[in-house]
């Protein structure tokens, strides 16, 4: 079984997000960098496959420059074999479909047996990627899986529907999944996995350039939809505030 | 011929709620560009909404029925929606985006190499162009999208951008259309939706609900909300990555995978405020918010906000409250 895992660095949720003055995007120098969380999940969900088998191969993928090979690093120390770097300026690439075809360029000689992408990025939150790129190298597709089994050829996925409903669906393989974020624990990566990442293939690829089909024109604050009153002070005169708003406003005390 | 076609989602035999709002967004968005919209129903309950669908200030309702479009599948409806995009040429293609066209759209948008601009919370026109503006950094920004392409642009709107009580109502013609399927082309088996344990909280019908997020730090101090929640005689909630955790059972979640609520009081306890639990709470009358990071996005559909540390404050508020009732 051989699985590829797109990984992405993004913001992490603590992060200063100062926009650029141009307003082009933030501005990424002052920004904290991690792997997007549902990434994370899908990640772990490819190694207790491997590991579930007994045997396969697990590779991490990520675009973007140089300094995503930090999540590169992490996901090889976590247990990921090998990885592939796909070098690019990625500032201001906003379009899944570009996005999905320098993946595509990258995997299609591959020939992966299963894809597994995070339910979407904590940054751009266009949650299209793998299953565009399962769509470019003709594979099958589930988004939002909860839990996932092999065999027989295929992997039956859960996904999850709206409200609390659920639908187990099987895909043939070669399969396109989008993992959601919570259906197993991810782990931490060990100081032996640490180290023996230092020693496990990294490939560089730079692709080539493509035409978006869809662009950024600016990023700002929202704006706020409703004139929030701030209650200030104290703890107790917080408390104090509080109640009172309980009681004589809202009117549930 | 159409040139903005709506595609509504069929949620048990109605129309999806996020449909409607997408024809609302739809009879908008024509009447301001000066285009004609026409809506697309298919699936197992084709004719059911295709007459549903007719009651509303629609040029004409497209109904599809296939064998194979009976049960949902990705492959099936990206293939069945592209053919009818290819009779239709419409220039906009409109949906709610639900699960379901998370789901397949991007595949269509591939099959088509023409942009998906998803989860719109608005479009407005500028020079004869629309500008799609979506939510980035989990809600944190704003964006400004556009189109670069000639179309059709699939774009789909966010849950509650747009109302389904501004849908005009009208009476629209229905249309039969075909497709040419093949059964080896639809990968997927799909078996019946089924719920997971109810859990016996219902949510909906609470006055008061008391919702705890990332920012409650640990399953330690889970008993300091749930006091609280008692205090208020209010049920407790979650957003996702408390449910993740394991902190509550999913039964207590609020937002697009668990619960929808509207109660006279929302006390949002260390909750961000990401896309997917805000499209469960925003309807709450009242939102008061408590949460350490004053850019929490949560803030901006807050009525009542403070800047401050829930464990600090949550004990305090509790006492007083029991105080008071004594």
């Amino acid at each position: 079984m051989k699985i590829a895992v797109l990984v992405k660095q993004v913001p992490g949720a603590d992060s200063p997000l100062p926009i650029q003055s141009n307003q082009n995007w933030v501005d990424e120098g002052a920004v904290a960098f991690i792997m997007n969380e549902s990434d994370n999940y899908a990640l772990e969900e490819a190694l207790q496959i491997r590991e579930s088998m007994g045997e396969g191969e697990v590779v991490a993928v990520s675009l973007g420059p140089d300094r995503i090979q930090k999540v590169i690093r992490e996901a090889l120390a976590k247990g990921a074999d090998r990885a592939i770097h796909i070098q690019m300026d990625t500032e201001g690439v906003i379009d899944p479909l570009v996005t999905a075809s320098l993946f595509a360029q990258a995997l299609k000689e591959e020939n992966f047996d299963l894809i597994f992408t995070g339910l979407q990025s904590d940054d751009l939150g266009m949650g299209q990627t793998g299953i565009i790129l399962g769509e470019m190298l003709g594979m099958a597709t589930a988004s939002l899986a909860m839990a996932t089994e092999l065999g027989d050829g295929k992997i039956k996925v859960k996904r999850e529907l709206e409200a609390g409903w659920f639908q187990w669906v099987s895909l043939t393989l070669p399969a396109s999944v989008s993992i959601q974020s919570g259906l197993n624990t991810p782990r931490y990566p060990s100081l032996k996995g640490i180290m023996g990442a230092k020693r496990k293939e990294l490939k560089v690829v730079t692709p080539n350039a493509i035409d978006a089909t869809q662009s950024l024109e600016k990023v700002y604050l929202p704006k706020s939809e409703k004139q929030t009153v701030m209650i200030e002070g104290s703890a107790d005169q917080i408390v104090e505030k509080l109640v009172e708003t309980f009681r004589n406003e809202i009117k549930v005390l | 011929m159409m040139d903005v076609l709506i595609v509504l989602e069929d949620n048990n035999g109605k129309i999806h709620r996020m449909g409607l709002e997408s024809i609302a967004a739809g009879q908008r968005f024509s009447n301001e560009m000066g285009l004609t919209a026409g809506a697309l129903v298919l699936g197992g309950n084709a004719d059911g909404l295709a007459d549903q669908a007719s009651a509303y200030q629609l040029g004409e309702v497209l109904k599809v029925n296939d064998a194979l479009l009976e049960s949902y599948s990705a492959d099936g409806y990206s293939e069945a929606v592209k053919q009818i995009i290819d009779q239709e040429n419409p220039t906009y293609v409109l949906f709610g985006h639900t699960y379901q066209v998370r789901d397949y759209v991007p595949r269509l948008s591939a099959k088509m190499n023409k942009p998906f601009l998803v989860d719109n919370i608005a479009i407005r026109v500028e020079n004869g162009q629309p500008i799609f503006t979506k939510q980035m950094f989990n809600a944190k920004l704003s964006a400004d999208v556009e189109a670069n392409s000639s179309g059709p642009f699939l774009v789909s709107f966010q849950s509650a951008a747009f109302s389904m009580d501004a849908v005009a109502a009208g009476s629209a013609s229905i249309r039969e259309s075909t497709v040419q399927l093949d059964i080896a082309m639809i990968r997927t088996k799909s078996e019946p939706p089924f719920q997971e344990e109810a859990g016996g909280v219902d949510l909906t019908s609470a006055d008061v609900i008391v919702s705890i997020g990332r920012g409650i730090g640990k399953e330690e101090n889970i008993p300091l909300a749930v006091e609280l929640s008692k205090a208020l005689g209010g049920e407790l909630a979650a957003s996702r990555p408390v449910v993740d955790s394991g902190w509550l059972p999913s039964a207590h979640q609020i937002g697009s995978s668990g619960q929808s609520v509207s109660p006279k009081l929302y006390l949002a306890l260390g909750i961000s405020g990401a896309i997917q639990h805000v499209v469960g709470m925003k309807g709450s009358k009242n939102i008061v918010t408590i949460n350490k990071d004053p850019d929490a996005p949560i803030f901006e559909i807050s009525d009542y906000g403070v800047v401050g540390d829930i464990l600090e404050i949550i004990p305090k508020l509790t006492e007083a409250i029991q105080a008071l009732k004594n």
